[in-house]
């Protein structure tokens, strides 16, 4: 946010951070835990008619942004979401949107983009697979084409909200030799796909492992050509990579605020913890490491609005930095606090197990380095 | 230039000028210019005075000093444009970012429009004598005193690290004006002619074998009211001027900085796949995760400095937000110096420059980045005092005439 902003979008976030506050604070995603449920679905519903659905879509399909650039709104309302480690399918509902909007024949998935912006259908995308890292362009999973349409067999891993999901994006190898990847609508009540749920270290954001068998879907399940997935996945990557980094900013902000009005209230030795030069100087890095999260989060997601030649690097140098970091500065701010800071009762391990999950979600920092690497050198 | 040009069409104008009349290079390896030798200073004025004439000098200093008066936009649509172009670049540290950025911000209107001036012309190289032998952090304690003779004052003390300053023309010295107010309310600044009989410079030689600092002996250094940079006794304004800049310039951060490439020889960044390749390593996945980090590390330095820039100026991070940069970069040289260093392996201790060894060369020198321009401590307890609002550290010397501070410990 910044001085400059629309009267649009001032409301827009005003809105959705008043919503959070009544609708989603701490203690609400520790009733969802101790009832072991991920979201409630009249909430979601009540979340999508503030419009945070409908932020990727074009005008035409339904859609619109406020500020004009919908990927920069959501990542704001993703940046108000971490303040309170939010529950919720935003993520898996967007990036599959991503990928139905910008694919060439979106016209033929408009009952599904319209019931994902209403709330009424939760969708996710099936992009991982079991003891495989990120390489969301390599699939074991496969499509083999029949005469209406393609059967789909293998096993997909840490699919979010999997198993609240209706629908499910699948990746998946097809072709003659097996040698192409596309991705397909596959509803979750189809016969042959078997849903797990997996167990995850996030108090509400719940995965599942499912298996596909002789999962049998009609050609039009198809969602854009073979020859345009790879750049589909590219863009539902950075969609999700940067939406996870926008989140942590908002729950870096948060912990880091909280923990800084600690050590000026806490005195010990007679005197406030933020006296000491030794404490002042691990909040001096913990402040500066959060303004380059921000700094680097935020070219991510203008060049990921943009759709800028550089957007897969930028989102990968975001991903690989805040997710090298969050976990320092919010373990930092535990140990600041002490004892308190490691119980059940204190919240920072709310947003220690957000940070944590998104550390490794859509490509680790090692992972991403890699690809930073290989980006440098194929420049030179 | 128009009022009205757009930074597109600046650059635009910039890239014409600079084919026809400035040198190009390859920015991978950048001419080498030692600061420790007089030809590269010289270069230096020369290239300046093209960039003078060509109408290019000075872009974000006001048009009435000889600068052109525009935004950091047009430095940054500049420094694109001319990183493949031979640029004055040792000229920017300290004379420009941080020497006549104080100058502006606290100098008479004589003092801005005789030096800043002569700087964009290429005709003055100026300094900063702040440090002293006997303390560094503690700039606010230097001894180094000015004393009213007639209608002059007369300095005398010694002065130590300034950078390259037998190269120059000028010096903003710190002395001590009056003796018995706290530390920081007795300090006076002076512009002090290096070419003074008085001053007797000495360079200093460094693990790495460079002579680029120096150290000065002032004896009976004489000047007159024109010399002194802001108030009698306001020294400390001036000097804290000089360390927002200083922090901003060395975090690579000064809209007064121009041109963006390296100065070439150690100040040119590790090429890792270069190491990879030259160590045996090239396919080496490890290795290469070793070197994206840094180079996350590094894109992440650039934008810091962007959204630290923008962030200051709508006032959503104090100014002192500028030691965030400062800080950074020291992390990302260090990381980048111990990454090198651990790539290279045996090549980087034992064998020849170019093949390793300046891996290793490069790490003894690793803590010039934490130490220069202020200290990375200092560094912590300016973001933790003035940017997060911290209480600040008992000082013993705190409100103390500083004549009844101790020095050592008999006195």
């Amino acid at each position: 946010m910044t001085a400059v902003d629309s009267p649009e979008k001032v409301l827009f976030a005003s809105t959705t951070q008043a919503f959070l506050q009544k609708e989603a604070p701490l203690r609400y995603v520790r009733e969802l835990h101790a009832a072991g449920a991920s979201f409630d679905p009249a909430w979601w519903r009540r979340a999508a008619e503030l419009g945070w659905t409908g932020l990727l879509v074009p005008e035409e399909l339904g859609g619109g942004s406020v500020s004009g650039s919908g990927v920069a709104d959501l990542a704001m309302v993703a940046e108000q979401l971490g303040r309170t480690v939010a529950p919720g399918p935003l993520y898996p509902v967007s990036v599959v949107l991503a990928g139905l909007v910008d694919c060439t024949e979106s016209q033929a998935h408009t009952a599904t983009i319209e019931s994902l912006m209403s709330g009424e259908t939760v969708a996710s995308w099936a992009v991982s697979e079991p003891g495989r890292g990120w390489a969301p362009l390599d699939s074991a999973v496969t499509a083999t084409p029949t005469d209406s349409g393609y059967r789909i067999d293998g096993t997909k891993d840490r699919v979010e909200a999997g198993a609240q999901s209706a629908v499910l994006l699948v990746v998946a190898r097809c072709g003659q030799g097996a040698d192409e990847v596309m991705q397909f609508l596959v509803p979750t009540d189809a016969r042959g796909v078997r849903i797990v749920a997996q167990q995850s270290i996030d108090l509400v954001k719940q995965y599942a492992r499912v298996h596909f068998d002789g999962v049998v879907v009609e050609r039009s399940a198809a969602v854009g050509t073979a020859a345009e997935t790879a750049a589909l996945i590219n863009r539902q990557s950075q969609i999700a990579q940067v939406l996870q980094c926008a989140e942590v900013i908002g729950i870096l902000q948060t912990v880091f605020d909280f923990t800084v009005q600690w050590a000026l209230d806490r005195y010990t030795f007679g005197r406030p913890l933020a006296s000491y030069q030794a404490l002042k100087h691990r909040f001096a890095d913990m402040k500066m490491w959060l303004e380059a999260c921000r700094a680097t989060t935020a070219a991510a997601v203008s060049d990921v609005a943009a759709r800028s030649p550089g957007a897969g690097l930028s989102a990968s140098i975001a991903k690989s930095y805040v997710g090298e970091m969050a976990g320092q500065i919010v373990q930092g701010c535990v140990q600041m606090h002490g004892g308190i800071g490691v119980t059940w009762e204190h919240d920072l391990h709310l947003y220690l197990r957000r940070v944590a999950l998104y550390r490794s979600m859509f490509g680790t920092p090692e992972e991403h380095n890699l690809l930073v690497y290989e980006a440098e050198k194929a420049a030179r | 230039m128009t009022p009205t040009e757009s930074v597109a069409e600046f650059a635009a104008r910039a890239r014409v000028w600079l084919t026809d009349n400035m040198p190009a290079i390859d920015p991978e390896s950048p001419p080498a210019a030692p600061r420790d030798d007089e030809r590269s200073w010289q270069r230096a004025r020369e290239l300046q005075k093209r960039l003078y004439e060509g109408g290019f000098a000075g872009i974000c200093f006001p048009r009435e000093y000889g600068g052109l008066g525009l935004d950091y936009e047009y430095q940054k649509a500049f420094d694109e444009e001319s990183v493949n172009y031979e640029m004055p670049l040792i000229l920017n540290t300290p004379t420009f970012t941080i020497c006549c950025a104080t100058l502006l911000d606290t100098g008479t209107e004589e003092q801005k429009k005789q030096h800043i001036a002569a700087a964009l012309r290429g005709d003055e190289i100026l300094v900063q004598l702040l440090s002293e032998p006997s303390g560094g952090s503690d700039l606010a304690g230097v001894i180094t005193r000015a004393e009213r003779q007639g209608d002059r004052w007369v300095i005398n003390g010694a002065k130590t690290w300034s950078t390259s300053a037998f190269a120059a023309h000028y010096g903003l010295c710190l002395a001590r004006t009056t003796w018995d107010v706290p530390k920081h309310d007795g300090l006076t600044m002076f512009l002090v002619p290096i070419a003074h009989p008085g001053i007797t410079l000495r360079r200093i030689t460094q693990l790495t074998g460079s002579t680029e600092f120096c150290e000065e002996f002032l004896d009976g250094v004489d000047v007159g009211d024109d010399a002194v940079v802001g108030e009698v006794n306001g020294g400390w304004a001036v000097a804290s001027r000089q360390l927002y800049h200083e922090r901003r310039a060395v975090g690579q951060g000064s809209e007064f900085s121009s041109g963006a490439g390296h100065e070439g020889g150690h100040t040119t960044p590790v090429d890792y796949a270069d190491l990879a390749e030259k160590t045996g390593q090239a396919d080496n996945e490890r290795v290469h995760e070793m070197a994206g980090r840094v180079l996350v590390h590094r894109a992440v330095a650039d934008q810091l400095i962007d959204h630290v820039y923008r962030n200051v100026r709508d006032g959503v991070l104090p100014p002192a937000a500028g030691t965030l940069i400062r800080l950074f970069h020291s992390e990302t040289v260090t990381l980048d110096m111990d990454t090198a260093m651990a790539i290279a392996g045996a090549a980087g201790v034992v064998g020849e420059i170019g093949e390793g060894l300046q891996a290793g060369l490069r790490y003894l020198s690793r803590q010039n980045v934490a130490i220069g321009g202020g200290t990375n401590e200092m560094a912590r307890n300016v973001i933790g005092e003035r940017v997060l609002g911290f209480p600040r550290e008992y000082a013993a010397d705190r409100g103390v005439p500083f004549n009844q501070v101790r020095h050592g410990q008999t006195r």
